[in-house]
């Protein structure tokens, strides 16, 4: 075979093979021990001295492009192989993810670790109390004599052969703290309170979230600014109507009951606002910081009280308070 | 307390709408809950007369009647209502009359023409009552405009007062807030004392002197106790939610709704001797008017005559010296009960009472007298007859509460409300709340009228001064304060921390109650002796809670009930471990359940695994993983015995975990058994500090060893001898298999631990290596009986 006719075999050759081996084999027929171009090679011995020069030349410029026409082929074929491992690997990415399944926490937890990070903002920190109270703490420290009138507005729970009783409040927590600290005071107090009530709109066990911020100086107006300003962050507006009006709590005076916009009642001229109750609040009461060991003429402070189901319902859209109780994962799983 | 608008204008002429006046009261802290109408809303339905009542000629059940509305000549009536009778005077709503939803045109009924419509009380929107036709008096004034003549343009608002508030419990005590917001006088009804024309009369004394300051009574003989009710007496009463009873009940009812004076009357011909107030004598007994009968206790305060006791002060009357419809002669009492002598009397007697109501919230201590004025005139002009005679007033004093000035300082008011207010304006505001006020170098000496109870402290002065001023004046101003940074410590992990630990392990968080039913305590937990609650809700919230795990059962059965097959569920809550009711005992728990498969179902996972121990204890061991844990096999009362153990972290015990044991699955009807643990949240929130140890660049060794074992020996008994063996530059050691069955005698278990050496500093050597493998084996096979595995 001439050099051309070898260099012609071996781009046919190379253009059809498919498979590393058939490459191979192929490439034996040019480059191998009795390969033509290697018989070629052989062949040089024979020739005169003075034409081995310009022969060999010619050969290896055909051995190169050989070699060239080879590693081309063989990166086609490496190439095509990678492709059909690619596509035969493919998968179904629509395939659900393996779970081992969602948890999630309570709605009502939720709320109080959001209203929790937003008085920590504030430089609040959270305060903790038992909820079996001793008539002291949840009553009388709080200006809640026994036959007081105050206490037939709350139905207690007591403890069978003893005097104590389930809180039905938060507010004993401030006692406790204020006896243990000095100002200043800033904490919030979120737990469980019970009180006997059972239908749709009352559990028998609730929680509330207890603010008190006790330093000199501290006024009625700040109470308003603080939880204007909370009100606000926690339902994620910057407009929300807050009102203030005068009650009555034993242990604050002045007194007040907060209130918030809730929607439009319909009248004859075209709505007036809805309000809604949210808390109980007020300036503390001087005997109540006397018996939590502060000096009444140094600091006020005030106190607040807000039901934390309640924030949550308003939250999330929740009609029935008794959902949150029922722990129907139903329910539950909507709150991840 | 429901207030009428129209009578509250009446003592206060303020020229406001309703929704004005009660957003006035409520901003005055006297909160309206409720404004309804008296009626419904309708026009040109008047007084009739009913002249003359015909069958209908096509219908049995309906009349034609012949009616006059005023209008000059007789309009023919078709009605319906079974007590139309002749010469009745009834509301007549006439032919382009509106009532709600019901246009009246002229029409034919069944073929007879029909002028207009007689209404009943319903229709008009004053009751339910649809019985028949409204009946009206026989002197109502025909043509008269209904509205007019019924008062019927009034608003009912209903008042949510609060405890501290007992002035305000009646038409004046609103008023009086209402004229000191507005600025409007008041217009108080004048009270005309009757000259007594009798000298009949019964001696009163006080022994009780500090419960009963004051004590007045007369006598009014020769009454008619069958007397009606005049309309508009009635009408007032009955639009403050009292019923109508009798003349001198309704007398009594609205000097109380009037004023806030609780009055009584005796049947005089039933008293014998002189009134005597005072605490009982051992063993006294009486009827009440309720028909009950109490055994009084010491602290009841009595009023008596010579037989005994009569009453008890400012609750209630006795049921033999009660007056009645035969009664022809009375002896009124207007009294002041200190409130301390009243609170909670009804609340032990179990009765309500409008007098207690009042008299332990604080009466008027001034306001007997004029009282026993009023009450004498109304008794006259409604019960009197030709025989009346009033008595003279008898009186005995005792202790009345004396307002003592209040030094007021006008800067601390200003500090604490948290504006600027001049001297001037509380002084104006304090005048217009009745307070007597005096100046003396910048500070106002402040005296409250008599009927503030609730205005002792320069606080409750400042209170009353926002309050007038307004709430809604106060600036709302961001506070501003020293703010230290909140000291928080790294090596602690919240509750937070915690609940999202387990949240992120597929927990769903749930709250249960803090009371559980009494068998969940004695099954579950082996409980005997729970804390009771003395006044439950119901019996299955009867005991409070030692352990999270009786509510986190409750929480599953809820849900299986519902039709879910798998649940993974966690609470953080107290738990009230005093066996005597101690506070200091209510420890906090995280406790949490697993059942079902392990894996929600999904393609791809093995739907026949299910959780288990060593998948629950996984979860507990990635919680403590902080610290590491020990699990020692022990019996839980709720525990299958052989599938529990107690959580162990270094020398305390924090815990515990298992299979719920058969017989309570099968008792609380579970299909297959939950797998639960329970967690001091209090013993696991501490960290250890970390403190950075070097990482070796020195090859780590890895060896790994195969014994085999009596399958009796436990993992935990090898680990801890290998850990008392304190071998030297071990950094990980662990169990990789154990493995069962072929080629192994039965009794025998294999078990393969890894054990991994390095040092920071050099590369070991096998025969270091080899050492620390021989002593391990050497120590096993002594201990254990291990033998090594080829």
């Amino acid at each position: 075979m001439t050099l051309d006719e070898i260099l012609a075999e071996a781009t046919t050759a190379m253009n059809v093979v498919t498979t590393i081996p058939d490459l191979e084999q192929a490439k034996a027929r040019f480059l191998g021990k009795t390969g033509s171009l290697t018989e070629q090679l052989k062949a040089m011995a024979k020739l005169p001295p003075e034409e081995k020069k310009a022969a060999g030349a010619a050969i290896n410029v055909v051995k190169t492009q050989v070699e060239v026409l080879i590693n081309g082929a063989k990166a086609r074929i490496l190439d095509a192989e990678l492709q059909a491992k690619l596509a035969a690997e493919s998968i179904d990415v629509t395939l659900p993810g393996r779970r081992i399944g969602s948890g999630g926490l309570h709605p009502v937890t939720r709320t109080q670790e959001r209203i929790e990070a937003l008085f920590a903002s504030m430089g609040f920190s959270v305060a903790d109390g038992p909820e079996i109270e001793d008539d002291y703490f949840n009553f009388q420290a709080l200006n809640t004599p026994e036959n007081h009138p105050a206490r037939s507005m709350q139905d207690t729970f007591y403890i069978e052969g003893s005097k104590n009783l389930l809180r039905t409040q938060t507010s004993p927590v401030q006692i406790r703290h204020m006896q243990s600290h000095k100002p200043p005071i800033r904490i919030i107090c979120p737990g469980r309170v019970y009180r006997c009530d059972h239908d749709a709109t009352h559990s028998p066990m609730f929680h509330q979230v207890e603010g008190l911020w006790v330093e000199e100086g501290i006024s009625l107006a700040d109470l308003k600014g603080t939880l204007t300003q909370f009100l606000n962050a926690f339902f994620e507006r910057d407009d929300m109507q807050i009102r203030f009006r005068p009650s009555y709590f034993p242990f604050v005076e002045p007194g007040v009951e907060v209130d918030m916009e809730w929607g439009k009642v319909k009248d004859s001229k075209g709505g007036k606002i809805k309000w809604l109750e949210i808390g109980g609040a007020g300036v503390v009461h001087p005997q109540v910081l006397r018996n939590g060991g502060i000096d009444p003429e140094k600091y006020s402070g005030f106190a607040f009280g807000m039901g934390l189901d309640r924030l949550a319902m308003l939250k999330y859209g929740v009609n029935d308070l008794r959902l949150f109780f029922e722990n129907d994962l139903k329910f539950l799983s909507q709150f991840r | 307390m429901k207030v009428s608008i129209n009578w509250l204008k009446e003592l206060v002429p303020v020229d406001l709408s309703v929704d004005e006046i009660a957003h006035k009261l409520t901003m005055a802290g006297l909160e309206v809950e409720e404004q309804s109408p008296v009626a419904a809303a309708f026009h040109d339905i008047v007084v009739a007369e009913i002249k003359s009542v015909a069958p209908h000629p096509n219908a049995d059940k309906l009349r034609v009647t012949e009616v006059d509305a005023g209008t000059g000549a007789l309009l023919q009536i078709v009605c319906g209502a079974p007590n139309v009778a002749v010469g009745m005077r009834v509301p007549c709503a006439k032919v382009g009359a509106e009532l709600p939803g019901l246009a009246i045109k002229q029409a034919k009924l069944r073929g007879v023409e029909s002028n207009g419509m007689l209404c009943s009380a319903r229709e008009l929107g004053l009751s339910d009552d649809h019985g028949g036709l409204l009946p009206l008096p026989a002197d109502a004034p025909i043509g008269t405009d209904i509205r007019e003549y019924l008062d019927l343009d009034d608003v009912i608002v209903t008042l949510k007062m609060t405890p501290n508030r007992g002035d305000c419990l009646s038409m004046i005590g609103v008023a009086r807030d209402l004229a000191a917001v507005t600025g409007v006088a008041l217009k108080l009804p004048a009270i005309e004392p009757l000259a007594a024309n009798s000298s009949e009369q019964r001696t009163v004394s006080i022994d009780a002197t500090k419960a009963c300051g004051h004590y007045l009574g007369r006598v009014i003989s020769g009454i008619n106790a069958k007397a009606l009710t005049p309309e508009w007496m009635k009408r007032r009463l009955e639009r403050a939610g009292f019923r109508s009873i009798s003349p001198l009940v309704d007398i009594t009812n609205y000097l109380t709704l009037e004023r806030g004076r609780p009055m009584h009357a005796f049947d005089q011909d039933k008293l014998s001797g002189g009134i005597n107030v005072r605490f009982p004598k051992a063993g006294e007994e009486m009827n009440l008017l309720n028909e009950q009968h109490v055994v009084l206790a010491p602290d009841m305060l009595l009023i008596t005559d010579e037989a005994g006791p009569v009453a008890i002060g400012g609750v209630m009357g006795g049921l033999e010296s009660s007056v009645t419809d035969s009664t022809t002669s009375i002896f009124f009492e207007a009294a002041y009960f200190d409130p301390d002598a009243v609170q909670g009397k009804t609340r032990v007697l179990g009765i309500n009472s409008d007098a207690a109501y009042r008299f332990e919230r604080g009466v008027d201590p001034q306001s007997a007298r004029d009282g026993l004025e009023l009450a004498t005139r109304l008794a006259v002009e409604i019960c009197g007859t030709s025989e009346t005679k009033v008595g003279p007033v008898t009186e005995a004093k005792g202790e009345l509460p004396i307002r003592k000035p209040v030094n007021v300082r006008p800067a601390r008011v200003c500090a604490l409300i948290g504006m600027p207010i001049e001297t001037g304006a509380m002084t104006d505001i304090l005048g217009r709340l009745n307070c007597q006020v005096a100046e003396s170098g910048g500070v106002l000496q402040v005296t409250a009228p008599s009927y503030r109870f609730d205005l002792n402290l320069e606080e409750d002065f400042a209170e009353e001064i926002a309050r007038i001023h307004g709430y809604e004046n106060v600036p709302a101003t961001p506070p501003i304060a020293t703010v230290p940074i909140t000291p928080i410590p790294e090596a602690a992990r919240t509750r937070s921390s915690l609940r999202h630990a387990c949240a992120s392990l597929g927990y769903q968080e749930v709250i249960n109650y803090s009371f559980v039913p009494e068998e969940s305590e004695t099954k579950l937990m082996g409980n005997t002796t729970p804390v009771r609650l003395a006044n439950p809700i119901a019996s299955q919230m009867s005991v409070m809670r030692t352990s999270l795990l009786g509510g986190l059962i409750q929480s599953l059965q809820h849900n299986l009930n519902r039709g879910e097959t798998r649940a993974k569920l966690f609470e953080i809550g107290r738990c009230f471990t005093g066996s005597d009711v101690d506070i200091a005992n209510q420890p906090e728990r995280l406790a949490g359940l697993v059942y079902g498969a392990r894996f929600p179902e999904q393609w791809g996972e093995s739907k026949s695994e299910r959780f288990d121990f060593f998948t629950l204890k996984g979860d507990v061991e990635h919680l403590l993983s902080f610290t590491g844990c020990d699990f020692v096999a022990a019996p839980h009362p709720a525990l299958h015995p052989g599938r529990s153990a107690q959580i162990w972290l270094s020398d305390r015990k924090v815990g515990w975990i298992g299979e719920i044991h058969p017989r309570w699955q099968q008792e609380f009807e579970l299909p297959a058994a939950p797998l639960a643990f329970e967690l001091e949240l209090g013993l696991i929130q501490t960290v250890p500090q970390v403190w950075y140890t070097p990482i070796s660049r020195m090859q780590a060794v890895r060896r790994d060893v195969a014994v085999l074992v009596d399958d009796g020996v436990t993992i935990g008994a090898i680990a801890a001898a290998f850990n008392s063996l304190k071998l030297p530059n071990i950094v990980d050691f662990g169990l990789f298999d154990v493995y069962r069955g072929q080629n192994l005698d039965s009794g025998k278990k294999s078990l393969a631990f890894r054990i991994v050496m390095q040092d920071t500093e050099r590369t070991l050597t096998d025969v270091e290596c080899d050492a620390v493998v021989a002593r391990f084996i050497e120590v096993i096979s002594h201990k254990f009986g291990a033998t090594l595995r080829k």
